[in-house]
């Protein structure tokens, strides 16, 4: 399933205007990361594509469904939104209740229900924790489930905000191997984040928005190699492209692989 | 004498079963930046926690040893005579915001107010700390209607704007731009030099390695090790617990068994990455 965005504007109540005419689209199954300073609309931008927010002018198109003629809760078939913060989204006594409780909503059979809510558990390594309060869980665990209860939706479209954030490194290995999955199944990632070297080794293509444009569009490696234009929406390339450039690799080099490759 | 000096410290909060620090000797001189790494659950915000004092006066549980900053003990002393000392930033910037205030302005004064701080210099010094972070132009914005990394600067400024003897900050750059990452980094780094006593507990190695002083390395509610940032953060004891490492230590660690990088050290910041790869 497609997104198309249009000449999109919005102007939030207060007078900020957060988005000032995006046009883009994604394709199904692409993985996409959008990045950018603090501001720049990130989560505005994405909020769209659920129908949390409404244009203020322009649309969005997903699939064949206007988000202006769509009410959240039919749009939350299509897309599913792991919120930046998991506090605000999670909200049922155990683990197992707030994973079910999205794809009891889109009425799923039972069958189908169990069968979703048990890989949901298991990708994100959650099984062993399902009689627990998400609250009595280390924020760690609670952005899992927060994770888990939008997986187990089994939307053609994901959204995660943030997903990394104050995360260790075993963790953020373990929400790559979600992504991963979820693209090895044909979906649809859109990912915000500030963690550029995450980015660089797990999304084909990178969205740079500032200041409610889109400043730079297009494959991961040709956007994070642009140093000074990145600088503009205050991110800095990934630390070996950083590196590959300093020792003066004629190519861009994005991960490890890329860069030992290039060394030899 | 340290600044902060905790003595075997031990700690277990009111409904776990195993204690969250265990026998935690920790020194810290005035003026040194010290940053705390570690894996999820190791212990690192509980230990900010009994920095500033929440442990043990909000969180109730068992503690023992001793707690001590600018030569006062924390269990001998209230909570609102220890923030005069020491200020924290939280995890989460959405915990921290108070609620009770229409603008960043306001919010970031509320602190000041609630010391006796005159009016008059209040406004100098908020005006100050908003430069300071570079948020002027949030000012009149209401605090809910910020992103997140927004968000996050202005909890930070209103605990600079304190002007804590020992600061202590847990994750404040997590959802913060990588550029505006680096900028508060160096604020912090001058707020070192100009005597302010600081603990930050961070992932982010490369910068860690850039501005800290010291690094202490958390696991299960231990030291693990503690030393300057390059030999801290380049240790095969961290790699081999799951702590994050900066990609220039990852990547030459893969190049050094590929003979592809002959330094004895490895790398934490593109500076060392960019000597010990050149050929």
């Amino acid at each position: 399933m497609n997104i198309k965005i249009k000449d999109l504007h919005f102007t939030y109540p207060s007078g900020l205007q957060a988005l000032q005419g995006i046009s883009l689209s994604i394709e199904a199954g692409e993985q996409v990361a959008i990045v950018g300073q603090n501001g720049a609309g990130k989560t505005t931008l994405v909020r769209h594509f659920n129908g949390l927010l409404q244009p203020t002018s322009g649309s969005v198109m997903v699939g064949d469904w206007d988000t202006k003629q769509n009410s959240v809760a039919k749009l939350a078939s299509r897309v599913g939104y792991v919120f930046q913060n998991p506090d605000e989204q999670l909200f049922s006594r155990d683990v197992e209740t707030e994973v079910r409780f999205g794809p009891r909503n889109l009425g799923y059979s039972s069958e189908k229900m169990d069968e979703l809510v048990k890989r949901a558990l298991t990708l994100t390594e959650l099984s062993d924790k399902t009689g627990d309060n998400p609250y009595d869980l280390s924020p760690t665990w609670r952005k899992m489930v927060a994770l888990a209860s939008v997986i187990a939706m089994d939307t053609s479209i994901v959204i995660f905000d943030e997903p990394t954030t104050g995360q260790d490194a075993v963790n953020v290995a373990r929400i790559a191997h979600v992504i991963a999955e979820l693209k090895r199944e044909g979906k649809t990632v859109i990912t915000i984040t500030h963690d550029i070297d995450f980015c660089a080794e797990n999304f084909e293509r990178v969205i740079a928005l500032s200041k409610g444009q889109v400043l730079l569009d297009g494959p991961a490696r040709e956007v994070l190699g642009q140093e000074e234009i990145l600088s503009q929406t205050y991110v800095d390339p990934p630390q070996l492209t950083r590196l590959g450039k300093k020792l003066g690799f004629k190519e861009i080099v994005r991960n490890q692989e890329e860069f030992l490759d290039a060394l030899r | 004498m340290a600044f902060v000096n905790l003595q075997n410290l031990t700690y277990k909060y009111q409904f776990t079963k195993t204690p969250v620090l265990q026998n935690i000797n920790l020194q810290i001189q005035e003026g040194e930046f010290v940053s705390v790494v570690g894996p999820n659950g190791a212990g690192k915000s509980t230990l900010c926690y009994a920095l500033a004092g929440f442990v043990p006066h909000f969180f109730k549980g068992e503690i023992s040893g001793s707690i001590e900053v600018a030569g006062v003990e924390s269990s001998k002393s209230t909570l609102d005579e220890w923030v005069m000392n020491v200020g924290l930033a939280f995890q989460n910037p959405f915990n921290q915001i108070s609620g009770a205030k229409y603008t960043v302005f306001e919010e970031i004064a509320f602190g000041l107010e609630n010391t006796g701080v005159p009016r008059d210099e209040i406004k100098v010094r908020v005006d100050e700390a908003l430069r300071l972070t570079d948020i002027t132009e949030l000012a009149d914005r209401s605090p809910y209607s910020l992103s997140g990394g927004q968000q996050q600067r202005v909890a930070l400024t209103s605990i600079l704007v304190m002007q804590p003897k020992l600061l202590v900050l847990d994750e404040p750059t997590s959802q913060m731009d990588p550029i505006g990452t680096r900028e508060v980094f160096s604020v912090i780094r001058k707020m070192a030099e100009g005597g302010m006593t600081v603990v930050m507990v961070e992932h982010k190695m490369e910068w860690i390695a850039n501005f800290a002083d010291r690094v202490i390395a958390l696991k299960d509610g231990q030291i693990l090790l503690e030393g300057k940032p390059n030999e801290v953060l380049t240790s095969d004891l961290l790699a081999e617990n799951g702590f994050g490492l900066s990609r220039y230590t990852s990547t030459a660690r893969e190049a050094k068994k590929q003979g592809l990088w002959k330094k004895e050290n490895l790398p934490v910041t593109l500076d060392e990455a960019v000597k010990g790869f050149k050929k």
